[in-house]
């Protein structure tokens, strides 16, 4: 089921040189991020957990690319899951905004409150995950009713992991969204663990998208770790959304090669298994791919990875000299409109019936 | 059952002292070891043995039929302690964090916290797990969901601060024949201040019966969890600076609730303040000043008062949850205003 030869089908040909640069300055951005984030966290910079999708870039990339991404509010949505920081920044993220949310500065996009990749730009086209799981396959099945209702041509995309796909959550959002013929895609990405848990034991089924016809959906699947493939079935999943004949569900294989976070030291991983995987890795076999073809060279590579360097570099000098925020900052908007109540004993003269 | 008991739940046994999070191992395994009726279900808690690793060891001596690893379904495996409840099992369910126990607030407070009364018997499960700020958790691996149950007849709210309490009171949740929901402070876990040496083979520490945590004339502190330590240290600042001797009442349990505990300190110091790392509004507190008003209103020689949590959720970035946070300093100084009043 998996395809590991890297190059064996077509996807990709059809992909112009501006397209070809586009997907590997994504692919090597995403990498690039996450790799300050690790420096940043070995320096205690990070506030706490980071979680990186090491492996897993070209479903984050080639899922994203496939839709249309605008930043007047008139674009797809989607709502990325905790490995998806490459679909984020396909659809508009500034990475200083990432690396401010990990080092929780109060003017990254939460102000502070938030962490990771947990926010949202409605005019980019993406809402912020909360971390219960399953709970985003609901809220989006929501938007893809909307644009059903108004009759936009858009489409609702989102994630679950292997794990989240066992989630009440998942069954109630996604069977909503498929009875309403409504245009939501699901990946369901499986890179074979959730926290330590193999998938195996989340699940009985041979493959997720064995419930594609269980749902009354389109389904399809493919080799994750190859991002032509990747873009290529999420397109034709995103046009049959957009196009009004109903939900998709989608499965990619993929591996998560690094732990659940950065604190996990994967030792429930059987020996070997690391290796495979790094040996199929998405980005070397991008480039691999476009060179053997000859789409690309390794000069335009090699100036896409400059151009990355210097603009992450540049991220996370601006996201370090952030301020953290101010801590009555943490009184404002519960509510519109009203602040809540400051503790009394936080006042000059201490009293309860002038709080 | 396979092998020896690990080196890693004999501390006790051993005579050497126990953190709470050791503490909480060792009830579970002594009451698997004495029940074959307890068995553990949550996630990623067999070869993993839990997100804090509460649960080490356990699958390779107990076995993956009574350590039983979870798909990702809170909802799903808590209905399900219940079903084995029914036949006559003594399920423990391990929520990774207690904010996730959101998920399972269906079969909890509606299946579960009925049964006895609707006639389908006693449901003796327990649901435990770790809640509690302070450790940049963000909104979503912080919080202290207890009082979203707390006025749901039929569930029992267990929330120690000591090491000794957290292994007798579990040691009472998983014997006790009605559903237990079991909270443990992450940020206690491993705290090396609370390292103790228990006695081998402790009872059972009943449900339900407050705890002196410290003993004083002047004023009444009535709190739990974390604010229990919080407390102990304002209490000694106050000592210092204002010669102010105060009791601090550690409740243990917030249901079935110790009210003439609370009473009793409160028509002994006459000043009560109430305390707890939870937001304000909703509060145990609220509960608290209406039980004290209704039995202890002519003792009292100053208003009731409460330091809590502001009412947002839980904030990640340090200055934010700093401030949301209940702190030392908040409680010295209503402490100071009571004492005055
Ligand atoms: C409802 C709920 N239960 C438990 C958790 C704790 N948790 C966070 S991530 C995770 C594993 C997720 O696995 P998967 O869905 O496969 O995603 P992956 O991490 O592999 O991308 C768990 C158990 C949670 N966030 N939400
Ligand atoms: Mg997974």
């Amino acid at each position: 089921m998996i395809n590991t030869a890297g190059s064996a089908t077509a996807a990709g040909s059809e992909l112009s040189r501006d397209e070809l640069t586009e997907l590997y300055y994504h692919l090597r951005l995403t990498r690039e991020v996450e790799q300050v984030l690790t420096n940043l966290y070995r320096q205690n910079k990070v506030i706490g957990g980071l979680y990186r999708s090491l492996g897993q870039e070209a479903v984050a990339v080639g899922t994203a690319y496939a839709l249309r991404r605008r930043d007047d509010g008139t674009g797809d949505v989607i709502a990325p899951a905790i490995r998806n920081l490459g679909s984020l920044l396909m659809m508009g993220a500034r990475p200083v905004d990432v690396l401010r949310q990990y080092m929780a500065k109060g003017d990254s996009p939460t102000w502070g409150r938030e962490q990771n990749v947990h926010f949202t730009d409605y005019d980019r086209g993406f809402i912020g995950l909360i971390s219960h799981l399953g709970i985003m396959i609901e809220v989006m099945a929501g938007v893809a009713i909307t644009f059903k209702l108004r009759e936009e041509e858009r489409v609702a995309l989102t994630w679950t992991g292997d794990g989240a796909a066992s989630t009440g959550a998942f069954h109630e959002g996604f069977n909503l969204a498929a009875v309403q013929r409504a245009p939501m895609v699901v990946i369901i990405e499986n890179n074979r663990y959730a926290y330590s848990t193999p998938v195996s034991k989340q699940t009985a089924a041979a493959s997720f998208v064995a419930r594609a016809p269980g749902y009354g959906v389109y389904g399809d699947s493919c080799d994750g770790n190859d991002v032509f493939a990747v873009l290529e079935m999420t397109r034709k999943a995103v046009e049959h959304a957009r196009s009004g004949r109903g939900a998709a569900l989608l499965e990619v294989h993929t591996y998560r090669r690094k732990g659940h976070a950065e604190h996990d030291s994967q030792q429930y991983v059987p020996p070997g298994e690391l290796e495979e995987w790094e040996a199929r890795d998405p980005v070397d076999r991008f480039m691999r791919r476009v060179i053997d073809e000859g789409w690309l060279t390794q000069a335009d590579l090699d100036t896409i990875d400059d151009q990355v360097t210097k603009e992450v570099d540049a991220a996370r000098e601006t996201a370090e000299a952030s301020p953290m925020p101010e801590a009555e900052e943490a009184l404002a908007e519960v509510y519109g409109g009203s602040a809540a109540r400051r503790p009394w004993t936080r006042l000059a003269t201490p009293d309860p019936r002038e709080a | 059952m396979a092998g020896e008991k690990p080196e890693h739940v004999r501390s006790t046994e051993l005579g050497k002292p126990v953190t709470m999070l050791e503490a909480i191992r060792e009830a579970l395994w002594e009451e698997m070891e004495r029940d074959p009726a307890v068995f553990l279900i949550g996630e990623d808690i067999g070869d993993y043995g839990g997100a804090f690793k509460v649960t080490e060891g356990f699958i390779d001596h107990y076995g993956p039929k009574r350590v039983i690893d979870t798909p990702i379904s809170e909802a799903g495996f808590t209905g399900a302690a219940a079903g084995a409840a029914h036949m006559g099992m003594r399920p423990v369910v391990e929520m990774q964090f207690m904010d996730f126990v959101s998920c399972a607030y269906e079969p909890l407070t509606n299946y579960i916290a009925t049964s006895r009364w609707r006639g389908s018997g006693p449901v003796p499960m327990v649901v435990r797990g770790p809640v509690g700020g302070g450790v940049r958790g963000g909104p979503f691996h912080s919080q202290n969901p207890e009082m979203a149950f707390f006025h749901t007849p039929g569930l029992k709210i267990v929330y120690p601060c000591t090491a000794r309490d957290a292994k007798g009171l579990l040691k009472a949740a998983i014997r006790d024949d009605d559903p237990v929901l079991y909270f443990e402070h992450k940020k206690l876990y491993r705290a090396p201040f609370l390292r103790e040496v228990l006695e081998p083979d402790s009872e059972p520490i009943p449900l339900g019966r407050a705890r002196t945590h410290r003993e004083g004339k002047d004023l009444t502190i009535v709190t739990y969890g974390m604010m229990v330590h919080e407390s102990a240290k304002a209490a000694e600042q106050l000592a210092q600076e204002s010669g102010l001797d105060v009791e601090i009442l550690d409740l243990r349990t917030l249901l079935p609730l110790d009210e003439d505990a609370v009473i009793e300190s409160v028509k002994k110091t006459n000043r009560v303040l109430l305390v707890h790392e939870d937001t304000r509004t909703g509060g145990i507190a609220g509960e608290l000043a209406m039980r004290i008003s209704e039995k202890a209103f002519e003792w009292l020689d100053a208003p009731i008062l409460r330091v809590t949590a502001i009412d947002t959720p839980v904030p990640y970035s340090p200055p934010l949850e700093d401030y949301y946070l209940p702190q030392v300093a908040d409680i010295v100084a209503a402490a100071k205003y009571l004492a005055k009043y």
